[in-house]
């Protein structure tokens, strides 16, 4: 279970995100939605350790999520807004060096993501859908973490693209895992609770 | 700990396939060798005279070159996000960092050192000196420089603060680092200054990756 009560963040700051609660079953799905500058970012970096937390409280099984943040880091898997590639590694080197350093298992996350006739391509040379397939190949990479978290995953994805990770978001919350994301497309999460963010 | 070296793997693996910028800091260094006979006339002797020191400020100073990218690039594509919710410790990614650093742009440093040297007439019978001080020296620079790479994420013009920050910091090593060599070409005893060295190392080792990942933490936020 995965709780936010009254959560305030701040960037540069400024609070850019105030008095959110959520509440997260396994299984389950939340979907972030509002205006730009509304923190949705921002409240994926607070859900993922990074960000600062102005107020409120982040509970894990209902224990303190961010006391132990090597444990909370441990739990999610992020994908976010950047891409986080190197352009002179190919895209197998990409997840084999990734799987070394966080787990999982390369092959399978090639193949989940439907990359395998690009695996000895390097990024550089990479469509930026493409290589949004590859960054998101990391939440397979991540598939024993229980918490995604994704920042606009569908940019620049074709509609195939988008219906691979529909399937890859769809096995894991069969698995009992949970997802936060926000977009301002439509996902494909089935049964998402929605948290619209005011400007 | 297994997932530590692995991101130094990774580190050395581009820093392999981005070969130019380790060819570039040896490159600076031996060329910044080199001037020094123009600058100051090629008598051997005042040449020699001041080898130990050329030497080590020329390595510092080319050891320096990569640092501004070493997390920069990480920090400015994401990956540094990534690896901050890896799961490893934050003072393990900087630990790791900081001998990704010395591995891929200090130890060439090293086998650069004798040609430098020669350059400049410092006696043969110097050099193994010169690597070993060298080593221990470029150890503590890639530590502390990690440390200033750190705390410089973010700050605009941060590639001209970062020197600015960890020079002051690298003269310990290299007063004690010159020292050795000039022991040695002048058939001192060397240890003294190379268990200095050793002694900065020892303490850089563990406080400047604990300084860097707090930074890191930081710079995320």
């Amino acid at each position: 279970m995965f709780e936010a009560r009254e959560l305030a963040g701040e960037r540069g700051g400024r609070i850019v995100f105030a008095a959110v609660s959520f509440a997260l079953a396994p299984g389950a799905a939340l979907l972030l939605t509002g205006p730009n500058g509304a923190g949705k970012t921002s409240l994926l970096r607070v859900l993922a350790g990074l960000g600062r937390i102005a107020d409120g409280m982040l509970l894990w099984d209902g224990q303190p999520a961010l006391e132990d943040r090597i444990a909370h880091a441990s739990r999610l898997a992020l994908v976010g807004h950047q891409d986080a590639l190197k352009p002179a590694l190919t895209v197998a080197e990409t997840l084999h060096h990734e799987a070394r350093i966080i787990g999982g298992d390369a092959v399978a996350a090639l193949a989940a993501l439907e990359l395998e006739g690009l695996a000895d391509h390097p990024v550089r040379i990479l469509s930026a859908g493409q290589r949004r397939r590859v960054a998101l190949a990391r939440l397979v990479l991540g598939a024993a973490r229980p918490l995604w978290l994704l920042d606009e995953p569908t940019v620049a994805l074709d509609v195939a693209g988008v219906a691979t990770l529909g399937r890859v978001l769809a096995a894991h919350r069969a698995r009992g895992g949970m997802v936060v994301a926000s977009s301002h497309l439509a996902l494909p999460l089935d049964g998402a609770t929605e948290l619209r963010l005011a400007a | 700990m297994s997932a530590a070296f692995a991101l130094i793997r990774r580190d050395l693996a581009l820093a392999r396939r981005n070969a130019g910028d380790t060819l570039a800091a040896v490159a600076f260094f031996l060329l910044a060798c080199g001037l020094f006979p123009f600058g100051v006339g090629p008598d051997p002797n005042v040449l020699a005279r001041i080898a130990p020191g050329v030497v080590w400020v020329a390595a510092l100073l080319a050891a320096l070159l990569p640092l501004d990218r070493l997390l920069g690039a990480d920090h400015d594509d994401g990956t540094l996000d990534q690896l901050l919710v890896s799961g490893l410790h934050p003072a393990a990614i900087a630990a790791a960092k900081a001998a990704a650093h010395w591995l891929a742009t200090a130890l060439p440093l090293l086998f650069a050192a004798p040609a430098g040297a020669v350059m400049l007439n410092l006696p043969a019978d110097a050099i193994p000196t010169l690597v070993a001080a060298l080593a221990m020296g470029t150890g503590v620079l890639s530590l502390l420089g990690t440390a200033g790479a750190a705390l410089t994420l973010g700050a605009r013009r941060g590639g001209v603060l970062l020197p600015l920050l960890v020079l002051p910091l690298a003269i310990p090593a290299l007063i004690f680092g010159a020292a050795a060599v000039e022991a040695a070409t002048l058939d001192l005893p060397v240890r003294p200054h190379l268990a200095m060295l050793a002694a900065l190392l020892a303490a850089a080792l563990p406080l400047a990756p604990l300084a860097a990942g707090a930074a890191l933490r930081g710079a995320a936020e």
